[in-house]
C-alpha cells in the first residue's frame, strides 16, 4: 500500500494509454515520456508499460505502508527515501513507514514513480491511463490527491541489492538552454509561406506556460502564415502535431490532444523527440530540424532496439549485483 | 484529387476531399477505414470528415508500403450503406447556455430565433467521430451558418455545449477546449467509458436537435 502526501490537480497514474481507442474519440492519452516510464518498469522487471505516477508538480511524497520495490526515472529530481539520498533513474525497496520526496528538477520536467507489479487500478478502454478530461481511468479519472492510497498488481519479490540500483547512463533529457526537435513535413506544409517555412525552421521558439497534457503552445517573434486561406475539413490527428491556428502561434498535440482537429498543420514531431519535449521546461527555446522520413524510421527502430538492449542489459546487470 | 500525407513516420492522411463535402465520398472512406481494420499492420483507422487518419508500427511496417496499400484500398473502396439510427436532441438555446447565438446570427444575417430555427431545420448525419471522446462531426449544417472556427480556441468549454464551427454542428461529450461556437445546451449523455457501448452516437447516425421543453 502506496499513500500520497501531497496533491495537486497534475499528477497522474499512467500507462502507454489507448491508442486503440481514438476511433471512439478517446485521446492515445499515456505517460508524455514512455522511455522514462518504460526505464522504471525495466527496472522492476516489470511489463514496460506497466502503469506509474507522471509528476509534473513538486515537492512530492508518498509514504510506503508496505515493502515496495519502486523506481524513481524521467527529470531529474533530488530523490530522497527518509534521509537517503537516491542517484538518478534509481531502483530499491522501501521498508514500511519509510517515505520518498521527491523536488523540484533540476533538468527536465516530468519524474516517473513506478512500482514492482504496476499500479492495480482497473483497466478502462483498455488501460490503466488517467484520463482527465474524459474523466475515466486511473485512480477515479482524476489527478492524485493528498490521502490517496494505491496498490500494486501482485508480482514475486524482486531481489536488488540494500542501497538499491540504476542505469548508468540515464535517460537523456533536453539541456536547459534549448531544446531540439526534429520534424516530419506534415499536410499543410507547403502551403506556408517560403518566409514562414524559413521562420519554423530557423527561429527560436519560445515554450509558453500554456502547457499541458493535451498541448503545447510556443510562441515566436513572427507568425507563421499561410500563402492562400484554407479551410480544412476535420482531420484525424496524432500526438506530435504542430498546428498553427489563424493567429500564427504553433501548438504541438502531446499524449492527451483531441483526435481530431481543423487546423493546418506544418508538421510532425517525430516520436522520440516528443518526449524531450514533454521534458522541456516553460521558457525554454524551441529549435525545429526537419528530417527525411527514412530518417526518422531509422531513428524510431534504433530506439526500439536501443529499449530491447537495455531490457537485456538490466537483466544482466540485476543478477550480478545479487548473486 | 487524393492526396495521401505524412502524419509523422507512423501515421497516414488520405485526403480525399474535392470542395464542398461529399457523401459519397464519406461513405468510400468508411469503407476504406473497415477495410483496413482487418489488416494486421493497422493499428488503427481514424475517418475525418472526408478524409482518413491510417497508424501503423514503422519499427514493423515499411510506410512506403503503407501508403501504398492505403491507395490501393481506397481506389477499389466503393461507397458502402451503412445502417442509419435517429438521435434526437434537446436543446436549451441561448442566453447563458449559448454564449455565441448573438455573434452567429450577426455572421447569419439572421434574428437569433431564425439562428435557432435554422439550426433545428437540419437533418444532420454523424459523418465523423473524434477530437474528444464521443464528439460526432454532424454534416447537414444549413449554409448561412457556418462560420468558420474561432481564431483562438477557447480554452473552456462546458460538457453538454451544442456547437458549430466549420461547416459543421456537434456537441460536447465532455468540458475542453474548443474552437467551435456555442448556440445551446443539451443534457444527453453522449459517452459513458462504462457503457458497453461508451459512444451515443454511431458513423452514419442522423441526428435532429428540438427545443427542450
Amino acid at each position: 500500500m502506496i499513500e500520497i502526501l501531497t496533491g495537486s490537480s497534475l499528477n497522474t497514474i499512467q500507462d502507454f494509454g489507448r491508442p486503440h481507442a481514438m476511433a471512439m474519440g478517446v485521446a492515445q492519452g499515456g505517460a508524455m515520456d514512455r522511455l522514462a516510464l518504460s526505464h522504471g518498469n525495466l527496472l522492476l522487471d516489470n511489463p514496460v508499460d506497466a502503469a506509474g505516477i507522471e509528476i509534473v508538480f513538486f515537492p512530492f511524497r508518498v509514504r510506503f505502508h508496505a515493502e515496495t520495490s519502486f523506481a524513481v526515472t524521467g527529470a531529474a529530481c533530488p530523490a530522497t527515501l527518509d534521509d537517503l539520498k537516491l542517484p538518478r533513474d534509481w531502483a530499491i525497496t522501501a521498508r514500511p513507514g519509510q517515505t520518498l520526496t521527491l523536488r523540484a528538477p533540476e533538468q527536465g520536467a516530468r519524474a516517473y514513480l513506478t512500482f514492482r507489479g504496476g499500479l492495480d487500478v482497473p483497466p478502462v478502454l483498455g488501460a490503466r491511463s488517467t484520463d482527465l478530461k474524459g474523466g475515466f481511468g486511473g485512480l477515479e479519472g482524476r489527478a492524485l490527491q493528498k490521502g490517496d492510497r494505491l496498490s500494486c498488481l501482485a508480482a514475486s519479490t524482486l531481489r536488488m541489492p540494500a542501497a538499491g540500483y540504476g542505469l548508468t547512463r540515464p535517460c537523456p533529457l533536453p539541456p536547459a538552454d534549448r531544446t531540439r526537435i526534429r520534424v516530419l513535413p506534415a499536410a499543410e506544409h507547403d502551403v506556408f509561406t517560403p518566409e514562414s517555412l524559413q521562420t519554423f525552421h530557423s527561429a527560436a521558439w519560445t515554450l509558453t506556460p500554456s502547457a499541458n497534457r493535451m498541448g503545447y503552445r510556443l510562441e515566436g517573434q513572427n507568425v507563421l502564415k499561410l500563402s492562400r486561406p484554407l479551410s480544412l475539413f476535420s482531420h484525424g490527428i496524432l500526438p506530435g502535431t504542430v498546428q498553427v491556428p489563424p493567429a500564427g502561434q504553433p501548438i504541438i498535440q502531446m499524449m492527451d490532444a483531441n483526435t481530431c482537429g481543423g487546423y493546418p498543420k506544418i508538421a510532425t514531431v517525430i516520436a522520440p523527440d516528443l518526449r524531450l519535449l514533454s521534458q522541456t521546461v516553460v521558457g525554454t527555446p524551441v529549435h525545429f530540424e526537419t528530417i527525411t522520413r527514412d530518417d526518422a524510421v531509422q531513428i524510431i527502430r534504433r530506439e526500439a532496439a536501443e529499449l530491447i538492449r537495455l531490457a537485456a542489459e538490466i537483466a544482466t546487470l540485476r543478477t550480478q549485483l545479487v548473486f | 484529387m487524393t492526396r495521401i500525407h505524412m502524419a509523422g513516420a507512423g501515421g497516414l492522411l488520405l485526403d480525399a476531399a474535392d470542395g464542398p463535402f461529399s457523401d459519397t465520398t464519406q461513405r468510400r472512406i468508411w469503407a476504406t477505414s473497415r477495410e483496413l481494420n482487418t489488416r494486421p499492420d493497422v493499428l488503427q483507422t481514424i475517418p475525418g470528415v472526408n478524409n482518413l487518419l491510417v497508424t501503423f508500427d514503422a519499427v514493423q511496417t515499411d510506410p512506403s508500403a503503407m501508403e501504398e496499400l492505403l491507395r490501393t484500398v481506397w481506389t477499389q473502396a466503393s461507397a458502402e450503406e451503412v445502417p442509419s439510427r435517429e438521435i434526437v436532441v434537446p436543446v436549451v438555446y441561448g442566453g447563458a447556455f449559448g454564449e455565441d447565438l448573438a455573434l452567429v446570427a450577426r455572421f447569419a444575417n439572421l434574428t437569433e430565433e431564425e439562428t435557432i430555427n435554422a439550426h433545428m431545420a437540419g437533418r444532420y448525419s454523424v459523418a465523423a467521430i473524434g477530437a474528444m471522446a464521443g464528439f460526432v462531426y454532424l454534416t447537414g449544417l444549413d449554409p448561412r451558418l457556418a462560420i468558420p472556427r474561432r481564431d483562438s480556441p477557447r480554452l473552456r468549454v462546458e460538457e453538454g455545449a451544442v456547437v458549430i464551427g466549420g461547416g459543421h454542428a456537434g456537441m460536447m461529450p465532455c468540458t475542453s477546449p474548443s474552437g467551435w461556437h456555442i448556440l445551446g445546451r443539451t443534457d444527453l449523455c453522449l459517452f459513458d467509458a462504462f457503457r458497453p457501448e461508451p459512444g451515443l452516437l454511431r458513423l452514419g447516425d442522423t441526428v435532429r436537435f428540438v427545443r427542450a421543453s
